[in-house]
């Protein structure tokens, strides 16, 4: 194949995939109303700041407690997440102990099983012990990530020698020091992976927030735009096209900004 | 860098001393150690992954009843297999397995051979712009299914898509919610989401090859096309299997997308479109006990299919 038909192939398959995002950055800048007006492919005078300001006071700028919401489920839990889950995969991978290979069984079964079917029972549990309404039925399951284990594991085994350990262990470190000082800092990569992996995945959950969290107050952005795009007379779709774009940016420069980790930590996943 | 080579310091700090003796390399850890690396974690995972399980497990054994009139409160009793023959015998629910299992068979074979022939490219080409062409491929898996749906809402919307907008002047409009075609739009969002994703995994499997491998083949006289479908693509086999399973356990969980695309569907897109819909649709209906039991023969046809799909791919392989 010739180099212009790879780049070709390539162009292609680029448009397609930056075609919907390009449509959405340049209907929110249009003016108020105008977002389906037009070819859709380029800008139509600038609105964006007026579309930003009737976004914020929208239900009384709900739509920012929203966001913030979503940060704090997504970042409290991704953490705790990350740090639960390459702790235990860590263990896992170095030391020997008795029911190791039953929890890793179940991690493994526990990735297997799609996500969404423990929502019901959870939401069926939660409500049995009066969590409904309470951002800890979002938070507590956001803090368990079997495919974080997963990874955590594999990438200890294969960058960790026991050699290390062993050093740390004869200068005298405890355990936790030897985690915290060798070897979590050789796991950056994975742990970063973890981490993001886990904030899409929280932020991407729509059932669970949807079913626990009632109160709007309390709701996550996803949650949020949804009701407001299924009430499309009650809130004017520029307003549910403008929040889109303001709620995909952090992921966007998240993703970005953190390229180099999450592509070494993925390569430890993918290649056995 | 530093990370690094602080570890391998360490290791080499560690090859100076005494070795350890034989036979005890197994690192024995204490018992409070252990429980404070992993309990948190056995905790978490037993609360909120093993106790969903067994409660759905349990509480699909049993049957809701209200009286005729409804003015008693509903009353359950255990009938081990009532919920089950139901599920069997509710037409819409086995049809929305048999929606889904289309959809896998379809859309995932179609995105795995987008994200394989993807990958390939960007192998193929030479340094410049490997990085842009990756990203961008990537980038839709930084966008929430749910704000992924919205967007694609918007392209589909019957009265106002720009992709038809664009296609006017040949004279082309897509019915987008046309029930023959809403469950292919429903895929394309899947596959713009996860095309990327599935392409850096198969993308690192092919960095892995080792380079003179194909720099024999290129001297031996191969060609592209044939290093491509000799060496690369059997190298990266199980990489393939990898993202196979996860895309059909992936089509299992299908709900956002189409739950978003419902409300503008015009009724293509029913409220027990795919399994989980319909377990949704139980649980709004207040009978717990059948949604529990349609999420227990949903995970065990997925369980299953996963694990005979295991098997299927490993057979032959050398190991």
């Amino acid at each position: 194949m010739s180099r212009g038909v790879v780049s070709g192939l390539l162009l292609v398959s680029t448009v397609y995939f930056l075609f919907p995002l390009w449509w959405l950055v340049v209907s929110a800048t249009k003016p108020f109303g105008r977002q389906f007006s037009g070819n859709g492919l380029w800008f139509e005078g600038f609105g964006l700041l007026d579309n930003l300001t009737r976004l914020s006071a929208q239900n009384d700028g709900i739509f920012w407690r929203w966001m913030l919401n979503s940060l704090l489920y997504c970042g409290v839990g991704a953490a705790a997440g990350t740090l639960l889950s390459a702790t235990a995969g860590y263990t896992l991978a170095k030391y020997r102990f008795r029911g190791r290979a039953a929890l890793f069984g179940a991690v493994l079964a526990a990735v297997l099983v799609p996500k969404i079917l423990f929502t019901l029972p959870l939401y069926l549990m939660f409500s049995g012990i009066g969590l409904i309404n309470n951002p800890l039925a979002v938070l507590l399951p956001g803090m368990v990530s079997p495919f974080g284990v997963y990874i955590a594991r594999i990438f200890a085994e294969q960058s960790l020698p026991d050699d290390i350990i062993e050093a740390g262990r004869m200068d005298g470190a405890s355990e936790t020091r030897i985690l915290r000082s060798i070897c979590f800092p050789t796991m950056l990569p994975v742990l970063v992976t973890i981490f993001l992996f886990q904030f899409v995945e929280i932020w991407s959950n729509y059932l669970l927030p949807a079913m626990v969290l009632t109160d709007d107050r309390l709701q996550p952005v996803s949650v949020g735009l949804v009701g407001w795009n299924a009430s499309h007379i009650a809130v004017p779709r520029p307003l549910v096209i403008t929040g889109s774009l303001v709620s995909v940016i952090p992921l966007v420069v998240v993703f970005i900004a953190l390229q180099r980790f999450w592509r070494s930590g993925m390569t430890a996943g993918a290649v056995k | 860098m530093i990370t690094r080579s602080t570890a391998a310091g360490y290791a080499a700090r560690a090859r100076h001393r005494r070795p350890p003796p034989r036979g005890k390399r197994d690192i024995a850890l204490n018992k409070r150690s252990l429980f404070l690396f992993c309990g948190p974690f056995a905790a978490l995972f037993v609360a909120m992954y093993v106790a969903p399980i067994v409660y759905a497990a349990v509480s699909s054994l049993y049957v809701v009843k209200r009286s005729g009139l409804g003015l008693a409160p509903p009353t359950r009793t255990f009938e081990p297999f009532s919920n089950f023959a139901h599920a069997f015998g509710d037409k819409d629910f086995v049809a929305a397995l048999e929606r889904v299992a289309l959809f896998a068979v379809v859309q995932v074979p179609l995105m795995l051979l987008l994200a394989l022939g993807l990958a390939l490219l960007i192998d193929a080409r030479s340094a410049r712009g490997k990085g842009f062409f990756r990203l961008a491929a990537f980038m839709p898996y930084a966008i929430p299914g749910v704000s992924a749906a919205l967007i694609w809402s918007f392209m589909y919307s019957p009265d106002s898509s720009p992709l038809n907008g664009l296609l006017e002047p040949a004279g082309i409009s897509i019915p987008f919610f046309d029930d023959d075609v809403v469950l292919w739009s429903v895929a394309n969002i899947v596959t713009w989401s996860w095309t990327g994703y599935n392409m850096i995994v198969i993308y690192a499997a092919l960095q892995a090859i080792p380079r003179e491998v194909l720099e024999a083949a290129k001297m031996d006289g191969a060609s592209a096309l044939r290093i491509a479908w000799s060496i690369k693509v059997p190298a990266v086999r199980s990489a393939l299997v990898l993202t196979a399973v996860f895309s059909i356990i992936g089509s299992a969980q299908l709900f956002n997308e189409p739950a978003v695309l419902q409300p503008i569907s015009s009724g293509a897109v029913s409220s027990a479109f795919t399994p989980i819909m319909s377990a949704q649709a139980a649980v709004t209906a207040g009978n717990y006990p059948y949604a529990a039991a349609q999420s227990v023969v949903l995970a065990a046809v997925v369980g299953l299919l996963s694990f005979v799909f295991f098997k299927l791919t490993r057979r032959g392989e050398p190991r």
